[in-house]
Order: C-alpha cells, then structure tokens, then sequence
C-alpha cells in the first residue's frame, strides 16, 4: 500500500502566449507519495478531461530525466525542491502532508509560454544553430580514436555535454540568461581537438545569437547551477567569457 | 558560422567585461584611499595628512590624469550597469509568483541599489573634502588641513553615520564586486577558484573595516 498525502496545488493557467494568466487552485486528498510530480498532473488532468475541461499543458517526453522537456518552477524552484532532479524525476515524498505547492512556467522574455507550463525553448536551438557544431568534410568517417584526446579534456568536455538544454538555468536566474546554457554547449565542443578551429568564431556566434534571442546577461549569482538538473558549472560561463573576450578583442580571424 | 558583428559594448559578455576592467580600476583605488587613510592614526595626524596631501597636489598633471581615469571608470561602469539592469529586467519581464534563492547573496542581489548609494555617497564625499563645500558641518578655512576639516564632519553624528552607511555599501558591493569581476573576464580554475571568494572577503573587510574605523575613532574620541 502506498502512503499517500493531501496537497494544495496552485497551478499556473494561460491560455495562450498573449492571454493573461492565472493561478488555478487544485485541492488533492490523496496523492500517492510514489507517483512522480508529473503523474501527479496526469491525474488531475484525467479528472480535468472527465468534467469536459481543459487539462494542464505542460512539456513532457522521457519521463526519465534525460530529455529536458519537463520544465516547471515549483514552489519558486525549477524542477523543483530536489537537487540535480528534473520534475518527472521528483517524487511526491519530497512534499510534506498538507503542504502548499505553486506550479509555474520558465519565465523569460525569450521563453514565451505556449499554454498554460508549456513554454517555446526554439530559442536555444537558435543558439546551438549559430554554433553548436563541428565543420566536417563529408566522405567516409575516420578511424575511431584517429585523435588522442587526452582523459582530462574529454571529462570536461563530457560533464558539459551532460547538458539537456531543459532551460532550468534560464528559469532560476535573477536575469533569465543563458549563459550556463551557452557556455556548457560552447565547451563541450570547444574543448576537443575537433573543436578547436572553430572555438572562438563559435563563442562569439553562440554568445551573440544568445543576446539578440532576448536573455539577460550573467551577473555571477549562481542560481543557475543550484538549479541546473546536471550540475553544469559556472566554471564553463568563465571559460565561455574568456573565449568570447579573445574572439572579440585580439583574435585576428573572428 | 556568420557573425552578426556585434561589438564589444554591445553584448552582455562584453560589458561585465568592461564592468569588471574598470572595477578593477576602482578597487585598487579605494584599498590604496583607505591605506592613505590610516594616516590618521599616526603620531601626529594633522601633520601626517597635509603632508600627503600637498605630496598628491604636488603630482600636478598626474593627479589630473589619475582622476581623469578614474571618473571614466566611473562612467564606463555605470553605463554598462544601467545598460545591463534594463536588459536583464525585459528578460524577465514576467515576475515568479513563488521564488526560491538557492545560492545567491543578499550582496549580489542588491549590487544596482549599492552602485546608486556609492554613488551618492561619493558625491557626497566630493563635496565634504575635495571640494571644500561644507554640506552640514563647520567650515575649515585652510585648503589642506585634511585632519581638521575630517573631525569638523566626523563631530556631526550624521554625517559620521552617512561615512559608515557608504562604506558597508562598498563592502557589500566589494564582496560579490572582487570575485564577480575576475568570473567575468575567464579568470576561472580549480586551483584558485575558492582563494577568489576569499581575496574579496579579505577586500571587503579590509576595505569596509579599515574606512569605518576613522568616524568610529573621531566620535569615540581615539583620535581628534
């Protein structure tokens, strides 16, 4: 038998990306402390389509925190009061009996909501669009490990690249930039042998595809990589600016 | 990749950049300030603090240019930061109903409001003593008796309490200011990264600290 506990949970409903939105009061008396916080909506969305209304829209996909579409600030928290968690991933035991939730959408200028938690991330594809790539000649692949890469490189390169571009940097952030995001995506590639040739033309790319898609600037908070479900340092946001500031003031070619 | 040749000054990147150079600028300035300061805790004050002051008059043309770069400093910094205040708040122009601070401090939230408070503080200061305007305390007649000009103002609670107000506000945005601008400029590495935080508690305590003591001194009788 599964503990279950009563909840209030305020919702954030909107209609579409210019209605005016609201909190909408959902009263639980039985939430299964073993379904995840997406379950959890899942059944109050059954219930929602039962009477004929609408039900909650918000992003889901793998429900097994790799995809980094459940995006949601709970209780002022992305993905909500668990560390290094994604929402389908956070259980409901981490919410005590009788407690008060708030459920919102990402908040960004640059992240307008579709509907109601849903909001339109495309702007970070305008980011990984401006740079996030490796210039290849086509033809047949070169041999595997053709290029050493030494085990401290690709370390660094991999925990960048443990990104999933969920936006829950740009969520926590007093500024709503996407700096962390930037950076990680900037680094994993930068810091490979494969990278390389493009390292700082692709910084200064990213970075100004960033500022014109309507983010803020970093202000050294922090708040990014409490929140950051990976754990994304913002050691890589100094790298990044370090890169930027090269490709800007003494590269001769970008 | 097509750049869409933004300039320096025109991305975010860019002007924490600027923000950090000319910080850098100013926190050498007021470590150096509060050391010269600590004059007044020599032997013979009075002395000591004329004597230093007719040493910076007697710099001529390089006092000039030293001030020249500094209120450049100044301006650049608070151009860049207003710039960047407007930007950071149409990015987040819908406000969370809910929001939970996990990591940030109360110094770095609050580094807009202690940049307009320094500010005036230093305005305040300009007029106090380098421009001779005595704003609320008794006249000193002669242009280089620093010491008596600082007790006539320090004798005056309010403006002893202003002095020790502007400077928590220069410790607070030294705190997050000294770690922040070396962030913003790449320097950045495992080994260093926690000496970072404590180089800008070291600066703000020393800094803060050092600067408070004098008013403290002057109402508590210790000098004057």
């Amino acid at each position: 038998m599964s503990q279950t506990i009563k909840l209030t949970l305020n919702i954030w409903r909107q209609a579409g990306p210019n209605a005016s939105g609201q909190f909408q009061k959902f009263h639980r008396d039985a939430v299964s402390k073993d379904a995840s916080f997406l379950e959890a909506l899942d059944e109050i969305n059954e219930e929602l389509i039962q009477k004929g209304e609408e039900p909650i829209a918000f992003d889901h996909d793998c429900r097994e925190g790799i995809c980094g579409m459940c995006g949601m600030v709970i209780n002022g928290m992305p993905h909500g009061p668990r560390t290094l968690t994604t929402t389908c991933q956070l259980h409901m035991r981490e919410f005590k009996d009788g407690a008060e939730v708030w459920v919102e959408p990402w908040r960004a200028t640059a992240f307008p909501v579709i509907k109601d938690l849903a909001v339109d991330r495309s702007a970070f594809d305008q980011i990984i669009q401006a740079g996030g790539y490796i210039s290849i000649n086509t033809g047949s692949p070169g041999d595997a490990n053709e290029i050493p890469i030494p085990k401290a490189v690709a370390d660094l390169s991999m925990d960048a690249a443990t990104c999933i571009g969920c936006g829950a940097c740009v969520a926590a952030c007093p500024n709503a930039s996407a700096m962390l995001f930037t950076s990680a995506k900037a680094t994993h590639l930068g810091v490979l042998p494969q990278g390389q040739a493009e390292r700082l033309s692709r910084a200064r790319a990213m970075v100004e595809t960033m500022e014109t898609a309507g983010f803020g600037g970093c202000t050294n908070h922090g708040e990014c990589e409490a929140a950051c479900p990976k754990g994304i340092s913002v050691d890589y946001i100094a790298r990044l600016n370090r890169d930027y500031l090269k490709a800007v003031v003494v590269s001769q070619t970008t | 990749m097509a750049t869409k040749a933004l300039a320096l000054h025109q991305t975010t990147v860019g002007k924490k950049a600027i923000m950090a150079v000319t910080g850098f600028i100013m926190v050498g300035f007021v470590i150096a300030h509060m050391l010269g300061n600590m004059q007044v805790y020599s032997a013979n004050p009075a002395a000591a603090l004329k004597a230093y002051a007719l040493l910076l008059r007697s710099f001529g043309g390089g006092l000039w240019v030293a001030r020249l770069v500094l209120l450049g400093a100044v301006v650049l910094h608070a151009w860049a930061a207003i710039s960047l205040v407007k930007q950071n708040a149409a990015a987040r122009a819908s406000r969370y109903h809910v929001k939970h601070d996990a990591v940030t401090s109360y110094a770095a939230k609050t580094m807009k409001y202690g940049g307009f408070v320094l500010l005036f503080f230093i305005l305040y200061h300009l007029a106090h003593l380098t421009l001779h305007i005595p704003v609320g305390a008794p006249a000193v007649a002669d242009e280089f008796a620093v010491f008596e000009r600082m007790k006539a103002g320090f004798e005056v609670p309010w403006i002893s309490a202003l002095y020790i107000l502007g400077n928590i506000a220069l410790a607070m945005h030294l705190y997050h200011g000294v770690w922040s601008m070396l962030q913003s400029v790449g320097l950045n590495h495992r080994k260093y990264n926690a000496l970072r935080k404590q180089a800008a508690v070291a600066v703000a305590l020393v800094v803060g600290v050092g600067n408070i003591s004098i008013p403290v001194a002057f109402m508590a009788g210790i000098v004057g």
